[in-house]
């Protein structure tokens, strides 16, 4: 059987580019067709900027790879236009069992909060999440937007200029050069746009290698999360078995950094373990195994004049808490409307510079939790491991050492607090959607609040008055008017109003909240959206 | 600050001769990692009993024997 990350996806075709005189300018090109990659094409393809993906393959991904997709991710995804694809086919979990040497201490029901659109997060293999982008792409294309995927692209030679990147590119046929306005570099880990710019890493770094093996079978088993801390299949490290879908079970076991890594990857050693891990009577059969190195750490900023750098190029985590993928998407979420407004003269390039503040905001605290998830897995001394064995062996018994156990925080969306964007908070409202804050879905009649808020700046107000528009710096604000009268839930009540009668909110294309307040307020709104988009600089 | 926010450092123990023989007795018997497991466990239970972490971070440094905290 072919398994769709075996068939390309996106064969080379020769392009026109390559027989033009003379290099053909794009405004903007994006070096990787992986999620992130993808992501920052579709979206601003989807506002009629003209995007060419180069992709020095021609398949999806390899394996499963990312697994865990957040709810932010479902909802940006849902702006994207794919969000229903990846949840119908994507599996949800809810309960967890911890286990402990050679016993469950515990299990968990994650009990997501009602009133949102989206689950807390879906398994998916990346590879799929992939194919729903190409397909996304495709119907674009159709519908006559400006977005290209060019397999088989390898780019051997980047010369940045301050106006403009100039690029040099293999393919089957040969090199030629093409220029872009902008150059977005998604190429993942070892980032050949990084190591070609000669840029590195900052930052604490500590490396580990984990065994990923993709496991169908036989038998049912439970849709479960069940995660082992220092079991006696892989003493001293970790292990996570995660359900995904078509029968296919993930499974990641911890490694360490200083092992044989062509040794551990052969059949005969990985499935014993797998069958220590299983129990003798489960049959299973190995699809695919790889072994998957990660580094923790960032680069020193992420713009370097015309060339911004997104997801893994940019940043590393641990895969403990599912924030590579989830945060590259966060990434190419908060750059791509700023991108558009720069490219349509709407904003300053300096606009740019806060994708820089608020991403490498969102990347430290990741790294943060990420950092912290692994001293509790892999203890670094012989006292931190006490304490670590202490907390699983209460959690056993008593329900307060359960939130000290960490076996990764799940990605939680980053609030950008303290940004330049934001306008000071002048609603004495819920915390969760304070300035910086990504808005909380709420239920909407038959739908869902955050559809209503997507792709543009958005005047949202909840039992006040205010103009159905206005137009300031060259940006017309809609305005979204709903009324506690229909908020049979409570929660937009919950979420937005707090103990406040009224309030109205600026939110932003990528449904961050930019300023609040009980009323509308004409000057103070225009001043905000100016602040928004990097044109008032007083707070 | 007010006095609940304060980390308690005046005697405050009842009976201390018989809690610190409680506290001896526990520990007999086990061997050194034991020992240390048992410590550990009652860090945290002890910590989660007084849950707020401005006591705890003032814990912390009046057992590290910081002078002038």
């Amino acid at each position: 059987m072919n398994k769709i990350f075996e068939i390309p996806l996106y064969s080379y075709q020769r392009s026109d580019d390559q027989d033009a005189s003379s290099p053909v300018r794009h405004p903007v090109v994006v070096i990787g067709a992986g999620p992130v990659g993808l992501a920052a094409a579709i979206d601003l393809a989807q506002q009629g900027v003209g995007v060419v993906v180069l992709d020095d393959n021609d398949k999806v991904s390899f394996g499963s790879r990312a697994i865990c997709f957040s709810k932010r991710t479902l909802e940006i995804a849902d702006r994207l236009g794919l969000g229903d694809p990846l949840v119908d086919k994507g599996v949800q979990w809810n309960l967890g069992k911890v286990f402990f040497d050679d016993r469950k201490v515990y299990e968990f029901n994650l009990l997501p909060e009602e009133g949102h659109k989206r689950p807390a997060f879906i398994n998916l293999q990346q590879y799929y999440f992939e194919e729903y982008m190409v397909q996304r792409v495709r119907d674009l294309q159709e519908q006559g937007a400006p977005i290209e995927i060019r397999g088989r692209n390898k780019v051997s030679a980047i010369g940045t200029h301050d106006d403009h990147v100039t690029l040099e590119i293999d393919t089957p046929e040969g090199s030629y050069n093409l220029e872009a306005d902008w150059l977005i570099a998604c190429d993942g880990a070892g980032s050949p746009t990084r190591q070609m710019l000669g840029l590195d890493f900052v930052g604490r770094v500590f490396e580990d290698n984990f065994l990923i093996a993709d496991v169908i079978m036989e038998a049912d088993f439970p849709t479960e999360r069940w995660f082992w801390f220092d079991p006696p299949f892989n003493k001293g490290q970790s292990a996570l078995l995660h359900k995904q879908p078509d029968g296919v079970w993930r499974i990641d076991l911890q490694l360490g950094w200083d092992i044989d890594k062509e040794r551990e990857k052969r059949p005969e050693n990985v499935i014993p373990r797998i069958r220590e891990m299983l129990g003798e009577d489960v049959k299973f059969e190995l699809e695919w195994v790889s072994i998957y190195t990660f580094q923790c750490r960032r680069m020193e900023k992420f713009r370097h004049g015309r060339v911004i750098f997104a997801g893994d190029a940019a940043h590393q985590v641990s895969p403990f808490g599912a924030r590579g993928a989830n945060s590259g998407l966060q990434d190419t979420d908060n750059l791509c409307w700023k991108l558009k407004l720069v490219l349509d003269g709407q904003a300053d390039e300096s606009l740019l510079d806060t994708y820089d503040v608020e991403r490498i905001h969102g990347a430290d605290e990741n790294i943060l939790n990420s950092s912290r998830s692994t001293d509790f897995i892999t203890p670094k001394s012989e006292m931190s491991r006490v304490l670590r064995d202490a907390v699983l062996d209460l959690s056993e018994q008593y329900e307060f050492a359960r939130p000290l156990v960490n076996s990764g925080r799940l990605s939680l969306p980053c609030t950008y607090e303290g940004s330049p964007l934001n306008s000071a908070d002048a609603l004495n409202g819920p915390e969760r959607s304070a300035p910086g804050s990504p808005c909380p879905d709420a239920p909407l009649g038959d739908g869902y609040l955050l559809p209503q808020l997507a792709d543009r700046f958005t005047l949202l107000t909840i039992n006040a008055d205010a103009p159905d528009s206005f137009e300031e710096a060259g940006i017309t604000v809609h305005r979204l008017a709903l009324s506690t009268q229909d908020d049979k839930t409570r929660a937009l009540r919950e979420r937005y109003l707090g103990d406040n009668d009224s309030a109205v909110y600026l939110i932003r294309p990528d449904q961050h909240v930019a300023a609040r307040r009980p009323s509308f307020d004409d000057s103070q709104f225009r001043a905000a959206l100016r602040r928004a988009i990097g044109k008032e600089h007083s707070a | 600050m007010n006095h609940q926010d304060q980390l308690i450092l005046t005697p405050n123990i009842d009976r201390a001769d018989d809690f610190y023989a409680d506290l001896l007795s526990a520990h007999e018997g086990l061997s050194k990692p034991e020992s240390d497991a048992l410590n550990a466990r009652l860090v945290l239970v002890l910590a989660n009993h007084i849950g707020d972490r401005d006591v705890l971070k003032q814990a912390l440094a009046a057992a590290a024997l910081n002078k002038g905290e």
